[in-house]
């Protein structure tokens, strides 16, 4: 049916007259609207550097700073969606844009999200001078750098899974290259995206919170927001405040998951490729109002008939002409040349990197920051093998009972969203008190956030785990530390794997944040790569930043390569359930 | 559904001699892998469908069927040669071809009428009439009512339902078919094979022709005017049957039981056993071995030992008796006759004197005999074996003989063929593998 303007409501069919639903969807509708309008107008403020944007700890404030904070979220969130649409597709259609595209995102995915914030936001700064604009822009792009990689892969890996015989009937009924994207290729890859968004939002509080208070050159610029917000309660050494946004941000969180990703992930669930139906998901409040309420039927139509225009108008675009079918041998010589022009320019980016540091840094210092990241490597190998240790039987007994861990898994979601950064002044707190070596105590602050992720995986293994084993192993009377052994670990080991690893890379991040923790005017900072890149960061020291920002992202690639891969391998290979 | 077009008779062969449909000239497909010369897995193919005509396409796995079916619709571009369709050079899928997949391949984000329509929308069809045609389609192919469904909702046989009604939606000239039928059970297969042939018959739909690519003799007899049987590395066309049994056919008819047999016999006759016909050449060490079980190998064979069969049998009784598939028959018989245990004739498997000897011995006896028919009759066991004896540990990596099969072999077929001979190296306690070193070797565990 075409939709008209104007045409009588009376005459639509019963599904678009107004129900309950557009009571409650209009204001949210009308506040959306506004709440653009407010932002666009607060970001582009004046500033100068020097000044300082007054953050109040009163806490009547903290619904505002809320809402400016998830505003820089769902900024980054659209960027990174742009972003991961326009290189995942490249990276997909194109064997020689693949080969450097893939190792290149695999590098950034390795560097640390904070070194990024250090490193550009000068230059964000210059592009917008005299406006708050650059700064915000640094902070988007910081969080951007924490979504976009991930969310990347995952278009990526299902760009490149795209069944052969959907590709083939796409082919044989002639969707033009573009209806094919739109059709085929990106509903395919919607529920794994929608669930990586997911999982890239929970990680981004993390550095929203740890964006907002931003240094340049000795500068500190706070942008208003609940990260800020908890920089100043610090200096001020004021608890309630901390508590006040601990509180602000549970909601947000709360708030967040409910009116956007349980709709996206319960609406996903009919572009899941698979033949048999799988579990229901209960339909989300939200997601029921968004389908009851006429208002978004209305808006739904017009989207689509947008999309619908942008796909004929596709379809009408003349068929690219075929190229010009390079012979074998001029095809293989220009790979060849791509080849080298990829390796001399990785080469001389290289020497540039080093002739900028070894400029301004001896060789002693570089070796003293590459024993910084061996301490820092092994604060990140023992918490997660401790947190292991922790985690693993409490998550086994959990996935053992099913009805618990379906009641669990929401709340560890959470947990894993929750940035631990705003748990960091109780920390310090308590090792100020009880006069704790900060060496040690310290370190747990790095795993806070992140040991929830091999809770979380452990409990699905465990889950995961056919009943007829455990009834074999019940049978034949299998038990203890056999049991472990023979059965769980090896049937956990997968969800395990892919859980520590996640951990470990979050580990690594925090690193930058958590090694130097403040209280007051008492600064606690221990040993490692991770301090020394704050410090730096601090004092505006760019060659020493990027130093150890190369060294960290060395650590982290060379770590994932020697350990990760080859457990991640190993999981695949020999103990898969199937 | 629109049936502009004038049809020629469906089922009356001789009267349909006229002009070619779509024709292939001297195709051949090569795949190159990595440095290697490349693999030839079609071997100048000629082929010509004629108007009101179906062809089915028969040949075991591996044989380039299917390849040899993209490459007629344009979704694979032949190497050498060319196909023409009513005159114009194919290239790229072309408007008036259209194709059904095993897999049904629905979108599964699109609902019924969205999948049907989707070739409509892809040309550009106004709204009215894609609508108006899709739902003709859906009520011609029984799927009324079922509309708004999503694939997944749907039974396999619904599902399929869906990919021929989004095929016929086109109003295609010629319908490829690649093994429609055989992702669903035999008495949906058989009521939805007999919807289409009733549609083809009655000539509701405007399609001139059909080439059906499948494993299943039967359904090949009971619905082709023609049979290709296609031989492997590299696949070429081995055989042609015409058939001309009168419509409907039913599979209790004598006549129809012959030309079965025949179809059996030209099927599972091994190159190597092939007396007269082609040159009679011994398998080499890439020979794409039949990934036959064990288990159903000796259940075969004792089988066969015993009555009612009495060392041989029909094949297509042996396949209702054994609850077998015409594909799984044809790997088990292959495998019989390369092992030397039987060999076909005259639509019959007749056992050889190993194969009663086999049958009749006790497990380690069995051991022995399949052992000795694997070295003297498998080049590739016998070489794996004399590589490990010459070797001083009386070990060697997997790779080093995947890399050898892979010259003759993509490299996943390599491994399936590899897998084959090591599960039959195994029984015969020829040689044993560690799967975890990728290691294979003379010492028993």
């Amino acid at each position: 049916m075409n939709q008209r303007w104007g045409r009588p409501i009376v005459a639509w069919p019963s599904r678009f007259r107004p129900s309950f639903w557009d009571g409650v969807a209009l204001p949210l509708v009308l506040g959306a609207i506004m709440l653009l309008a407010w932002a666009s107008q607060q970001m582009s403020q004046p500033f100068h550097p020097g000044e300082q944007l007054p953050i109040s700890l009163d806490p009547i404030y903290l619904p505002e700073y809320a809402l400016r904070t998830v505003l820089r979220m769902a900024g980054a969130l659209v960027a990174s969606l742009v972003f991961s649409l326009v290189y995942a597709a490249a990276a997909a259609k194109s064997k020689r844009a693949e080969k450097l595209l893939i190792p290149v995102l695999d590098i950034l995915q390795s560097v640390p999200i904070l070194g990024f914030l250090s490193i550009t936001v000068t230059g964000f700064i210059a592009l917008f001078p005299g406006r708050l604009l650059g700064y915000e822009c640094a902070a988007i792009f910081a969080i951007f750098t924490s979504q976009a990689w991930n969310m990347t892969f995952s278009l990526y890996q299902s760009f490149i899974g795209v069944p052969n015989d959907l590709r083939e009937a796409a082919r044989m009924y002639h969707l033009s290259p573009w209806l094919r994207f739109w059709l085929l290729e990106v509903p395919f890859a919607l529920p794994q995206l929608v669930w990586n968004m997911m999982m890239s939002v929970a990680g981004g509080w993390f550095f929203v919170v740890a964006s907002e208070a931003i240094t340049v050159n000795g500068d500190s610029v706070l942008l208003p927001g609940i990260g800020s917000y908890i920089s100043v309660a610090i200096d001020h050494r004021d608890l309630h405040a901390v508590g006040y946004a601990i509180v602000a941000m549970l909601s947000v969180i709360v708030i967040v998951d409910q009116l956007l990703f349980r709709p996206l992930l319960a609406w996903v669930q009919r572009f899941k490729f698979e033949e048999v139906g799988s579990e229901e998901v209960e339909a989300p409040w939200f997601l029921v109002m968004l389908q009851r309420a006429r208002i978004f039927h209305l808006m739904s139509n017009l989207m689509g008939a947008m999309t619908k225009l942008s796909l004929r108008i596709g379809a009408k675009l003349p068929p690219l002409p075929p190229l010009p079918r390079a012979t074998p041998r001029a095809g293989k010589a220009i790979d060849v040349i791509w080849g080298a022009i990829l390796v001399a320019g990785a080469a001389l980016v290289a020497v540039e990197i080093v002739l900028f540091i070894r400029g301004e840094v001896g060789s002693g210092e570089i070796a003293h920051v590459v024993l910084l990241g061996a301490i820092t490597l092994l604060r990140v190998l023992s918490l997660i093998a401790l947190a292991s240790l922790v985690w693993v039987p409490i998550g086994v007994w959990i996935g053992l009972r099913p009805n618990l861990a379906h009641r669990v898994q929401p709340f560890i979601q959470f947990l894993a969203a929750f940035p631990a950064n705003l748990l960091f002044p109780i920390a310090v707190v308590t090792i100020l008190r009880y006069r704790l070596d900060v060496e040690i105590w310290v370190s747990p602050l790095m795993i806070l956030g992140t040991q929830w992720y091999i809770l979380y995986n452990v409990i699905a293994g465990t889950l995961g785990l056919p009943t007829d084993y455990q009834e074999v192993a019940a049978i034949l009377g299998v038990r203890k530390w056999l049991w472990w052994r023979r059965l769980v670990l090896p049937g956990i080991f997968p969800a395990f794997v892919t859980g520590a690893i996640t951990a470990s890379g979050g580990s690594w991040n925090a690193s930058i944040v958590a090694e130097v923790v403040k209280w007051g005017d008492t600064t606690l900072t221990a040993t490692g790569v991770g301090a020394y890149i704050a410090q730096e960061t601090a004092a505006g020291d760019f060659p020493r930043i990027a130093l150890g920002i190369a060294v960290l992202s060395l650590y982290v690639v060379v770590f994932n390569r020697l350990l990760w891969s080859r457990l991640y391998h190993l999981a695949e290979e020999r103990l898969r359930l199937d | 559904m629109s049936a502009d077009t004038s049809l020629s008779p469906g089922a009356n062969a001789g009267a349909a001699a006229a002009t070619a449909l779509i024709a292939s000239h001297a195709v051949c497909k090569t795949y190159t892998t990595g440095e290697s010369a490349g693999r030839l897995v079609l071997d100048h193919i000629d082929f010509a469908l004629k108007e009101g005509e179906i062809v089915a396409i028969l040949g075991k796995s591996g044989s380039g069927k299917s390849t040899f079916l993209r490459i007629l619709s344009g979704l694979t571009e032949p190497s050498e040669g060319g196909v023409d369709y009513r005159g114009n050079r194919v290239e790229g899928p072309a408007h008036g071809i259209a194709m059904v997949f095993q897999s049904f391949a629905l979108f599964p984000w699109l609902t019924v009428l969205g999948n049907v329509e989707l070739g409509l929308e892809a040309q550009g069809v106004p709204r009215e009439e894609r609508r108006q045609r899709a739902v003709a389609a859906i009520d011609l192919i029984g799927l009324d009512g079922f509309e708004s469904a999503y694939p997944k909702e749907l039974s396999g046989g619904m599902r399929q339902r869906v990919g021929f009604a989004r095929a016929l939606v086109v109003n295609p000239d010629v319908l490829l078919m690649d093994e429609p039928f055989s992702a669903l059970d035999v008495l949906t297969a058989e009521t939805l094979r007999g919807d289409m042939m009733d549609l083809w018959l009655a000539r509701r739909v405007p399609t001139k022709g059909i080439i059906i690519v499948s494993h299943n003799i039967e359904e090949a007899v009971e619905i082709a005017d023609r049979i290709i049987i296609f031989g492997s590395d590299p696949g070429c066309i081995r055989n042609e049957i015409p058939i001309s049994l009168p419509r409907p056919r039913s599979q209790s008819d004598p006549a129809f039981r012959r030309v079965v047999d025949e179809v059996y016999t030209q099927m599972t006759t091994v190159p190597g056993t092939e007396a007269a016909k082609r040159r009679a050449e011994p398998i080499g060490v890439g020979y794409r071995l039949p990934d036959a079980s064990i288990q159903q190998l000796v259940g075969l064979l004792e089988a066969l030992s015993i009555p009612p069969y009495d060392g041989r049998a029909d094949l297509p009784k042996l396949a209702e008796s054994e609850h077998l598939s015409t594909e799984e028959l044809v790997i088990l018989i292959e495998a019989l006759q390369l092992l030397g245990f039987g060999q076909v004739g005259g639509g019959d498997i007749e056992m050889m004197p190993a194969g009663r000897e086999f049958a009749a011995a006790d497990l380690q006896r069995r051991k022995q005999i399949f052992a000795d028919h694997l070295r003297r009759n498998i080049p590739l066991a016998a070489h794996i074996r004399r590589v490990l004896d010459e070797r001083p540990g009386h070990a060697a990596p997997e790779g080093r003989f995947l890399a050898e099969l892979e010259d003759y072999l993509s490299e996943e077929e390599a491994a399936k063929v590899f897998e084959t001979v090591i599960n039959w190296g195994r029984y015969a306690e020829l040689f044993a593998y560690d799967y975890d070193s990728g290691v294979v070797s003379l010492e028993n565990p």
